[in-house]
């Protein structure tokens, strides 16, 4: 209980030591430990950011498949309508050979028509001819009547 | 258990006396072989059993948490680094809530006075006997092991605190500041008669609260711990007195150390949190 030197002597230790710690002991631990809550918060830091890209990207995702969806309707009404444009023109087409070559079967036809009827007029003049001929051998001259067998020829 | 001719009263002094190596007017340089021989001694004597286990417990503290400051890593920590982390977080958060100016002083200062308190008041658990019996054995007849219930240990590191509350209120304010903060509060007056008389007062009164905060902090502690260690010392006799009693100090010795663990965590934590306060009372400019 009494009141010595172990009063000074510990001060002194007691000094000692705190410098120890200051010197040896804090500093190394301070640091240690504030460099590992730096490093946990940029890991903290960076599992934001890569969640944050990760949503960047869905939305971009999401972004490019609307654009590709639009793009790909756009191009089938495109092409309906293309097709559809050919059916008319294809049609129109059709019916305007058909009409082409309606008009030139029927062309030929009147063609052929009146060749035969040509070729028809001719033989039956001939035929009237020769019978008339063999009627008026005997009453009239085939020149003198010339008129009147065209005449009748050009009637049939 | 001092064996049977000591009475009560000696086996009680017994175990408050230091082991005491000193200056003796008679018989000069050497071990005091009783309390009185100690006390004749005066101040040239020093209490080796008080230096010797606070030395070993600061040096048990000094080596754990340099080698955890060694092997500090920035990954995971464990098992001893964890531990002493533990320990730096808490005082850093005590230093944090308490201390507003900047030191690279006060967190290793209030972590050694925590540590190094707490382990001298851990001695308190140890069984009274024990340790002494043992030094018994080799012919040392006095051993106390609870350093901080000796008033030396603890008046050394209060007045370390009182040196450093001084050199930072000087560092800080400048001698005419610290002189100012002692004798402008808390009577002011701008009569030039009047002055000397109030500062005269408020010296008085600045003078006592500052020279009360190295007094109070160092008796608290040591009358904590030398009221617990008696009181363990009470509970030891009971062992001598039959089986019933002795039992029934066994119970009590048991109940008596699981309240000290409060007692001495609570003492180490409150002699660190006032220095924490008072330098911090140091280098604030006004209060």
């Amino acid at each position: 209980m009494n009141i010595n030197l172990t009063l000074i002597a510990q001060m002194i230790s007691f000094a000692v030591f705190v410098w120890f710690t200051m010197k040896f002991i804090w500093p190394p631990l301070v640091k240690a430990m504030d460099e590992r809550k730096a490093k946990i918060a940029d890991g903290l830091a960076a599992a934001e950011r890569g969640r944050h890209e990760q949503a960047l990207a869905e939305q971009r995702v999401d972004e490019q498949l609307q654009q590709a969806k639009q793009q790909a309707a756009e191009i089938k009404a495109n092409a309906e309508k293309q097709a559809a444009m050919i059916l008319v023109e294809a049609k129109t087409k059709a019916q305007q050979e058909g009409d082409r070559q309606l008009a030139a079967a029927q062309a030929e036809i009147t063609q052929e028509t009146n060749k035969a009827r040509e070729v028809l007029r001719a033989k039956v003049a001939e035929l009237a001819l020769a019978g008339a001929e063999k009627i008026l051998r005997k009453e009239i001259n085939a020149e003198a009547h010339k008129d009147i067998v065209d005449a009748v020829a050009k009637q049939i | 258990m001092a064996g049977t001719e000591i009475t009560s009263t000696e086996y009680i002094k017994h175990h408050l006396t230091n082991l005491t190596f000193g200056h003796h007017p008679e018989h000069g340089w050497g071990l005091a072989h009783s309390a009185q021989e100690a006390a004749e001694m005066g101040f040239m004597a020093i209490h080796l059993d008080s230096m010797m286990w606070s030395l070993i417990l600061i040096g048990i503290f000094a080596f754990y948490f340099r080698r955890a400051a060694q092997k500090a890593t920035t990954g995971v920590p464990s098992g001893l680094q964890n531990f002493v982390e533990m320990m730096v977080d808490f005082v850093n958060e005590s230093v944090r809530s308490s201390f507003s100016g900047k030191s690279d002083l006060v967190a290793p200062l209030a972590l050694t006075i925590f540590c190094w308190v707490f382990l001298m008041n851990l001695m308190d658990l140890v069984p009274v006997d024990l340790i002494p019996r043992l030094f018994e054995l080799f012919g040392v007849h006095y051993m106390k092991v609870v350093p901080t219930t000796d008033p030396n240990i603890t008046m050394a590191m209060a007045l370390v605190v009182f040196i450093l509350i001084v050199f930072y209120s000087i560092k800080i304010k400048g001698v005419g500041g610290f002189v100012g903060e002692l004798t402008g509060l808390p009577f002011q007056t701008n009569n030039v008669f009047l002055k000397p008389f109030t500062m005269t007062f408020n010296l008085i009164l600045e003078g006592v609260n500052l020279l009360a905060k190295p007094i109070s902090l160092s008796l608290r502690l040591f009358g904590n711990m030398y009221a617990g260690e008696t009181i363990f010392i009470l509970i030891a006799l009971m062992y001598n007195a039959g089986w019933v009693l002795g039992l029934f100090g066994g119970a009590l010795q048991f109940v008596w150390a699981v309240f000290h663990i409060l007692v001495i965590t609570l003492q180490a934590f409150i002699f660190m949190t006032l220095t924490i306060v008072y330098l911090d009372m140091a280098h604030a400019e006004h209060h």
